[in-house]
C-alpha cells in the first residue's frame, strides 16, 4: 500500500484549506489537539468547525481567529464549566460566531447520513423542545411506511476530518481501542481523511488483530505520527486525561489577554508537538498509563 | 425509616439529595448516567444496593465499572473492565432510541413547572445573557428513557415558571430530588412538592421555586442516610467535595 506518511506540517499543509469545513472528533478521548494547533500555526481562515463536544480544542481555535462558523452538540468544559472564548464570540453583541446547534444524536445522525451516502438521517427525537425552532436544518419526514412523523438532520460532509488514535500503518490502517465516539462515521462522511498517531507499526500488526481496524487505509489521505498529540485529552494505554489542565484552563480562557498569551507560548511559540513536549517537563511520568494488558484472542480457522 | 444505629447523624443536605437519587435505582436497572451529581448517585448506587445496575455513558461505555469518579463521562476509567465499548452511533440508536434504558439521570440549569429543562440560553436564543452548553445527548434521553430523573438544587433563578429555552421535554419526568425536598408532577404534569428533608420548611422551598408551589396533602419522609453511605461519599466517591458540600 501507498507510503502516506507526512510530517504534521505537511498534513495540514496539503489537506485543510482556507474555508473547509473541518471536523476534529473524538469523544473526550483522542481529541486532536496538536493538529488544531498546527492548523493555528499555519493561520487558516474561515473555517467551519464541527465536533460534538467543541471542547477546549475549538475554543482554542477560536480565540485564534481560524473559525467563521461552529456546527456542535454540546459547549463545555467537561466537568468543569464554560468554553470562554466561545462564550464570547456568541454573547457578543452582535455575535463573532456562527453556530448551527443540534444533539449529541443529532450530530451522529448527520455524520451517519455523511458516511452512508444518504441525504438526511431519521431520528426519534426533538419533540415538545425548541431546539427546531433554534435551528431550522431539524426538520420532519413522514414515514413512508407507518406514517410516523420522524425527526431528521441533513447530512454532514466535511471537507476534512482529522483522527487520532493509538496507531495505524503507513498505509492509514488505523486502530484504536476504548472510547470510538464518532471517529469511524467522520472519516467516512469526509472528503480527505487525516489519521494522527502515538505509534506508527507494520502492517502485518494491524492484520493480526483486524477486528481493532476502526478506519481503513483506503479512506485515509495521510498518517502523522506524533506522539502526545491528544494531550490534555488522552489516549488509552498511552497517557490519561489531564484533568488538571481542563480545570486549570477555565482561569486561562477567561480572560482574552491570558487566553493570547497561552496561544502565543504553547501554540505559535512551538514549531510541534515535540517541542510543546519540552515545555512540559514531568507531564509524561504524570500521566502515564498503567498497563491492562488484554488476552487477545485466537483469529485461526 | 426510622432512625437506627446504621443512621448517620451528620450530613449535608447535597449528600443528602445524593444519596436519595442513588436509591431511585434499582439493583438490575439500566440507566444513562449523565456528568456531576448523577454521576456521583450513579456510581453510590453501585458500591451500595445495586450492585447489578448497568451504567451507560454516552460515550459508548455499557456496563462501566469505575474504579475513581469519572471527572468527565468520557474518563478512561469507564472504559477499563467495562462490559462492551461501543460507538456512539450504537449508544443512541440500539440503546436508547431502542428502549433499553430504564432510567435517565439529568441535570439542568433551569427547570420549570413541567419538568423541562434549559442547558441551551439564558435569555434569547440569538442574543443570549448567558450562552450554556447545550444539549449534549439531554434532549434524547429525556424523549427516551423511561423514567427520567433530574438532580439539581434548588435556586429561585434556576426553578422559573417557565425556561427561557426548552432543550429537554420535561414528559417523562418522574422525580426531581433537590437539596430541599422532592418534586413530582401532578395529574396535570405540574411539579408538586411531595416530601421534604429534615429542618426544611415549606416556605423555605417556596422562596427557592418561580411558580406557587402546591404539595401534596400529606407530605412524605424521606429516609436518612445510612453511615455507609455518607462515607462511601466522603471518603471514595466524592473526596474533593466537589459536589457534596
Amino acid at each position: 500500500m501507498k507510503n502516506k506518511v507526512l510530517s504534521m506540517k505537511e498534513a495540514v499543509a496539503a489537506f485543510v484549506q482556507d474555508g473547509d469545513t473541518v471536523v476534529i472528533e473524538g469523544f473526550t478521548h483522542l481529541i486532536g489537539f496538536a493538529a488544531g494547533h498546527e492548523i493555528i500555526r499555519q493561520g487558516r481562515k474561515n473555517l467551519t468547525l464541527a465536533r460534538l463536544t467543541p471542547d477546549l480544542i475549538y475554543d482554542q481555535m477560536i480565540a485564534a481567529g481560524v473559525a467563521k462558523k461552529l456546527i456542535f452538540s454540546w459547549a463545555g468544559n467537561p466537568g468543569v464549566g464554560s468554553l470562554h472564548a466561545f462564550r464570547r464570540a456568541v454573547e457578543a453583541k452582535p455575535p463573532t460566531l456562527e453556530i448551527e446547534e443540534y444533539s449529541h444524536f443529532g450530530m451522529v445522525g448527520r455524520l451517519s447520513a455523511g458516511a452512508a451516502n444518504l441525504p438526511f438521517w431519521p431520528l426519534r427525537n426533538y419533540e415538545g423542545t425548541d431546539i427546531p425552532k433554534a435551528n431550522p436544518r431539524i426538520k420532519t419526514v413522514n414515514c413512508p411506511y407507518t406514517g410516523e412523523k420522524l425527526a431528521t438532520v441533513p447530512a454532514l460532509r466535511p471537507d476534512v476530518t482529522i483522527v487520532h488514535a493509538q496507531r495505524a500503518d503507513a498505509g492509514g490502517n488505523t486502530q484504536v481501542w476504548g472510547l470510538m465516539g464518532v471517529q469511524k462515521e467522520a472519516a467516512f462522511a469526509s472528503r480527505r481523511v487525516i489519521v494522527v498517531v502515538e505509534e506508527l507499526v507494520k502492517e502485518s500488526i494491524i492484520r493480526s488483530d483486524p477486528n481493532r481496524t476502526l478506519i481503513p487505509g483506503l479512506q485515509v489521505d495521510a498518517v502523522v505520527l506524533e506522539p502526545w498529540g491528544a494531550h490534555p485529552s488522552y489516549a488509552q494505554g498511552y497517557y490519561d486525561r489531564d484533568n488538571d489542565f481542563y480545570a486549570a484552563w477555565d482561569k486561562v480562557a477567561r480572560e482574552e489577554t491570558s487566553l493570547k498569551k497561552y496561544l502565543d507560548e504553547f501554540v505559535y511559540g512551538v514549531k510541534s508537538r515535540a517541542e510543546y513536549m519540552k515545555k512540559h517537563p514531568g507531564l509524561a511520568e504524570r500521566l502515564a498509563a498503567k498497563p491492562r494488558i488484554c488476552a487477545g484472542v485466537d483469529y485461526g480457522y | 425509616m426510622p432512625a437506627t444505629a446504621e443512621t448517620a447523624t451528620e450530613y449535608t443536605r447535597n449528600e443528602l439529595m445524593c444519596v436519595l437519587a442513588a436509591r431511585e435505582i434499582a439493583d438490575g436497572d439500566v440507566v444513562f448516567v449523565g456528568i456531576g451529581l448523577p454521576n456521583l448517585a450513579c456510581n453510590l448506587a453501585r458500591a451500595t444496593h445495586a450492585p447489578n445496575m448497568t451504567l451507560i455513558y454516552e460515550s459508548g461505555a455499557v456496563g462501566a465499572v469505575p474504579e475513581r469518579v469519572p471527572p468527565s463521562i468520557g474518563d478512561p476509567a469507564l472504559v477499563t473492565g467495562s462490559l462492551m465499548v461501543t460507538s456512539m452511533s450504537d449508544i443512541f440508536q440500539c440503546f436508547l432510541q431502542n428502549g433499553k434504558i430504564q432510567v435517565g439521570f439529568l441535570g439542568g440549569a433551569q427547570v420549570d413547572k413541567h419538568g423541562n429543562i434549559n442547558t441551551t440560553t439564558v435569555g434569547p436564543y440569538h442574543a443570549p445573557k448567558v450562552r450554556l452548553p447545550g444539549s449534549g445527548g439531554a434532549c434524547e434521553i429525556a424523549q427516551h428513557a423511561q423514567r427520567v430523573l433530574i438532580v439539581t438544587k434548588l435556586d429561585k433563578r434556576a426553578f422559573p415558571d417557565q425556561v427561557d429555552f426548552i432543550t429537554s421535554n420535561g414528559k417523562r419526568v418522574k422525580k426531581v430530588i433537590t437539596n430541599m425536598g422532592i418534586l413530582e408532577p401532578d395529574d396535570s404534569g405540574e411539579l408538586t412538592l411531595t416530601a421534604l428533608y429534615p429542618g426544611v420548611t415549606f416556605e423555605q422551598v417556596q422562596e427557592n421555586v418561580g411558580w406557587p408551589l402546591k404539595k401534596t396533602q400529606r407530605l412524605a419522609d424521606v429516609s436518612l442516610p445510612t453511615l455507609k453511605e455518607i462515607e462511601l461519599l466522603r471518603a471514595k466517591l466524592d473526596p474533593k467535595r466537589l459536589h457534596i458540600q
